[in-house]
């Protein structure tokens, strides 16, 4: 029988008056693998950041390892074998990755001076005990997301860690670095380190973990073995309504379809390097996805489309007409629409307010008299946006960082809408956004098409893919080397497909 | 691999400096005189000096332009203190006392920084006009020419290094505070690469809210930073009243641009975290070269300024442009030119 290593004793957490944590109690054992589930403001970060002694809980305690603490500091916990890769990792991007797995391990023996020897030695045998293949010389900030990962939980290592707890570790890795994370994860298991993740991807967290626990308002809901969980049961438990997603049915006739020419084509599209011969149609009111691991050259199809990156060769027609799409300028003034991968740093003013964020495509029709800005016409505007899209905030003179992740999206979304486009193409729309928004975004997005808008997805998320789209088109190395109907697919099938003979 | 090592920065930069010196020789060929490297010997050693302060500040992710301030003050104080009490010694009292008024500066600058953390560029900026209005104001603004200066700076002055006869008959030398020059860059390299301290400050120009989660003292590191830089730009500062022979408060302010731009141009980056001592070092080579052989090859001295801007233009622009270029390369080649090194990939 596995060994408890960490036990949590009803803690509550309160912030002035809010209910963070609520008598939440659970057990993680030596070398399990536990997942924490829940959407935004169920708790998660509060319950974590009391576990590293971040925050005391207002009450309950903290037994670590047999040692039982009503109030643990951060160095405690660290000590205590405690180690938390927060989703911004803590790297310094303009030093080695040898440099940033030993230099915290120096600084912490008080050593003044630096042997580049024994720094490397450190570097390479902590690498070793995770087996996996990173360049130890490269300056971190030029490796890729899923290396630098792996440099953090090299980093925890160091310390000795026994729980590590990573904060939605997959969010920014394709399938495939997500596999090969999972495998390190399996063997740090092995040595009997625990871990301890919050995802928000449910059908990842099926697939690694041990024991699931699930978070709503404060309070857990439900803990069991993976196995004892489906999808449909914790993303019941997770919202408290029943989620279920049926696909999309695109009919033609309904929005006159059979005469007229496609909202989009695109004929031998080449970026070379890139993508190349890209040729596909998108129709009014179809919703057409996009998929294909890394380097299938998906997104770099979208920001050709949208003018970012253009094609260098082949042709483009936006409703029959033969268009040239050499600029941002272009494609917006063709109705095309971009919404980013990165809402972050490419969809949104973050210190903005969400108002004007909302209405920052369209200040041309919020000026009055003398061509000055009327506060009138973009409140009007602002209002009916944020009404249409269902953005839920206070006050929308409130900055959209703070937003959660669901609500930030829509106000990217309504930001592009309000200028009516005639085709979105849509960049992983709900990465980062919890499984309840998810679902309304996926309505939401079917309704657009309703309306009669084209909308291209490009994702890695199959179910996604699966329940919004009629039709997906299957990338791989810069080329579409396949086409489906949603109807005559299973997940599974475009699962297999995705991965086939890659090597 | 040769071709990774010509694409350093700084391997950038000596092409430079030796393309601009063949250039300038071949229009000009007094350029290649013992006398004129002598002459720019003499230059680059003052700036170099204070590049080696710019250059700490910068890799910590800040920015210090009071440091003409601080060495205009330690000079010029030391020098009317010293003078009005008939000093007749040699040069390291001056040098001393220069020092410690520097690193006082300094720590003017450090308390603002690192203990109240306001932004650096507003502090010094700050301090470089109150440090030097304090000098006017309360030492004073009467300037000592050779005469009235200290007959032990002067004779420092006149101290030579491998003298050597013209052939119009004049003698010149390098100075022995090159030799300053030399012991502070090996010193500055060595904390940089092989100490604690040093690695903290790159890891503060990183990420500062990293650094501080890792444990680093960043308080404690900001303090001997801005100390110093105070300390050097002090002795900097005696340095260059002791070549010149003079004492004029209203000088050395002003030349702050040159100084960072030697450091932009070696490869610090304004935004912290990177840049290097040889860098640095060329790059004052090459300033130095602008500011004082452009004229051999019979361009104007009103054109000076201009090529030091188109220089720091260029200079900055760089690593981006290089970076453009490599894409740009690829798009067209179609093929794989730079494997997983660039962070630019079909996604």
């Amino acid at each position: 029988m596995a060994e408890e290593f960490l036990r949590v004793n009803n803690i509550s957490k309160h912030f002035a008056g809010v209910r963070a944590l609520d008598n939440v109690s659970f057990v993680v054992n030596q070398g399990e693998i536990r997942c924490l589930v829940g959407e935004n403001g169920s708790g998660k970060s509060t319950l974590i950041k009391v576990i590293a002694g971040v925050y005391p809980p207002t009450s309950g305690e903290v037994t670590i390892n047999g040692q039982t603490y009503r109030s643990l500091r951060p160095i405690t916990s660290i000590q205590e074998g405690i180690q938390v890769i927060y989703q911004d990792f803590s790297l310094f991007p303009n030093l080695t990755a040898a440099e940033n797995i030993a230099l915290n391990y120096q600084l912490e023996r008080g050593k003044r001076f630096i042997n580049w020897g024994e720094v490397r030695r450190i570097a390479r045998d902590a690498i070793a005990q995770i087996d996996v293949d990173v360049d130890l010389n490269a300056i971190v900030g030029d490796l890729p997301v899923a290396d630098r990962q792996l440099i953090a939980i090299t980093r925890a290592l160091l310390h000795d860690a026994k729980l590590i707890i990573m904060d939605e570790p997959t969010t920014a890795l394709t399938q495939r670095e997500v596999e090969s994370l999972f495998r390190v994860i399996r063997g740090l298991r092995q040595k009997g380190i625990s871990i301890l993740f919050v995802s928000h991807k449910l059908s990842e967290v099926q697939s690694i973990a041990d024991t699931i626990m699930v978070l709503r308002n404060g309070k857990k809901v439900a803990d069991g073995l993976a196995s004892e969980f489906d999808l449909v049961k914790l993303a019941y438990h997770m919202t408290g309504r029943e989620i279920m997603e049926t696909g999309y049915r695109y009919n033609p006739t309904a929005h006159g379809q059979n005469g007229n020419p496609p909202l989009l084509r695109v004929n031998n599209l080449s970026l070379p390097g890139r993508f190349e011969d890209v040729s596909f149609e998108v129709r009014s009111g179809e919703i057409v996805g996009v998929t294909g691991l890394l380097g299938s050259g998906r997104t770099d199809l979208a920001l050709a489309l949208f003018g970012v990156q253009p094609a260098i060769s082949g042709e483009t027609y936006v409703n029959g007409r033969r268009v040239h799409i050499g600029s941002i300028q272009d494609a917006m003034r063709h109705g095309i629409g971009y919404v980013p991968e990165d809402r972050l740093t490419e969809g949104l003013f973050l210190a903005q307010s969400i108002g004007r964020n909302v209405v920052v495509r369209i200040i041309d029709q919020t000026l009055g008299r003398a061509g000055l800005l009327s506060s009138r016409k973009m409140t009007e505007k602002i209002r009916e946006w944020t009404k249409r899209l269902s953005i839920k905030t206070a006050d929308v003179r409130n900055a959209v960082s703070s937003l959660s992740g669901g609500n930030q999206q829509r106000v990217v979304l309504a930001k592009w809408l309000a200028a009516s486009p005639q085709i979105l193409v849509m960049n992983g729309p709900t990465v980062g956004v919890d499984v309840g928004s998810k679902m309304e975004l996926h309505e939401l997005i079917k309704e657009l098409a309703g309306q009669g808008i084209g909308i291209l997805i490009m994702s890695d998320d199959l179910p996604e893919l699966m329940n919004t789209c009629n039709r997906i088109l299957l990338m791989r190395e810069g080329r579409i080397v396949e086409e489906f109907q949603t109807t005559n697919i299973t997940e599974e099938q475009l699962n297999l497909k995705l991965t086939e003979a890659v090597e | 691999m040769l071709r990774k090592l010509f694409s350093q920065h700084e391997m950038i930069i000596l092409l430079i400096v030796i393309g601009l010196s063949v250039a300038i020789g071949l229009i000009n060929p007094a350029f290649f005189t013992v006398g004129n490297a002598f002459q720019l010997a003499r230059a680059a050693t003052i700036t170099g000096i204070f590049s080696m302060g710019v250059l700490i500040v910068l890799i910590s992710g800040g920015i210090d332009v009071s440091f003409t301030g601080i060495a205009i003050f330690a000079m010029y104080t030391t020098v009317t203190i010293l003078a009005n009490n008939n000093y007749e010694g040699g040069m390291l009292l001056p040098f001393v006392m220069a020092a410690a008024m520097g690193l006082g500066l300094g720590l003017v600058n450090a308390f603002f920084i690192a203990v109240f953390r306001l932004p650096t560029l507003i502090v010094t900026l700050g301090t470089l006009s109150l440090f030097r209005g304090a000098m006017l104001f309360w030492v004073g603004s009467d300037y000592f020419n050779t005469i009235e200066m200290p007959p032990g700076m002067i004779a420092y002055a006149r101290a030579q290094l491998f003298p050597y006869t013209m052939p119009n008959g004049g003698t010149t030398s390098l100075h022995p505070t090159i030799f300053i020059l030399l012991v502070l860059a090996v010193l500055v390299w060595l904390v940089l690469r092989y100490t604690m301290l040093g690695r903290s400050i790159f890891a503060i120009g990183g990420d500062r809210e990293a650094a501080e989660r890792a444990g680093f003292n960043i308080m404690g590191t900001q303090v001997i930073i801005y100390a110093f830089v105070g300390l050097i730009s002090g002795i900097g500062g005696m340095i260059v009243g002791a070549l010149f022979r003079q004492a004029n408060p209203f000088s050395i302010v002003g030349t702050e641009l040159d100084v960072i731009a030697a450091a932009v141009l070696g490869g610090a980056s304004l935004a912290g975290g990177r840049g290097s001592v040889i860098g640095t070092l060329l790059g004052v080579v090459l300033i130095t070269i602008v500011n004082n052989s452009l004229v051999l090859m019979g361009v104007p001295s009103q054109w000076q300024r201009f090529v030091v801007g188109m220089l720091i233009l260029l200079g900055t622009g760089l690593p981006l442009l290089r970076a453009k270029l490599a894409e740009w390369r690829r798009l067209r080649g179609g093929g794989a030119a730079e494997p997983a090194a660039a962070p630019v990939k079909a996604r």
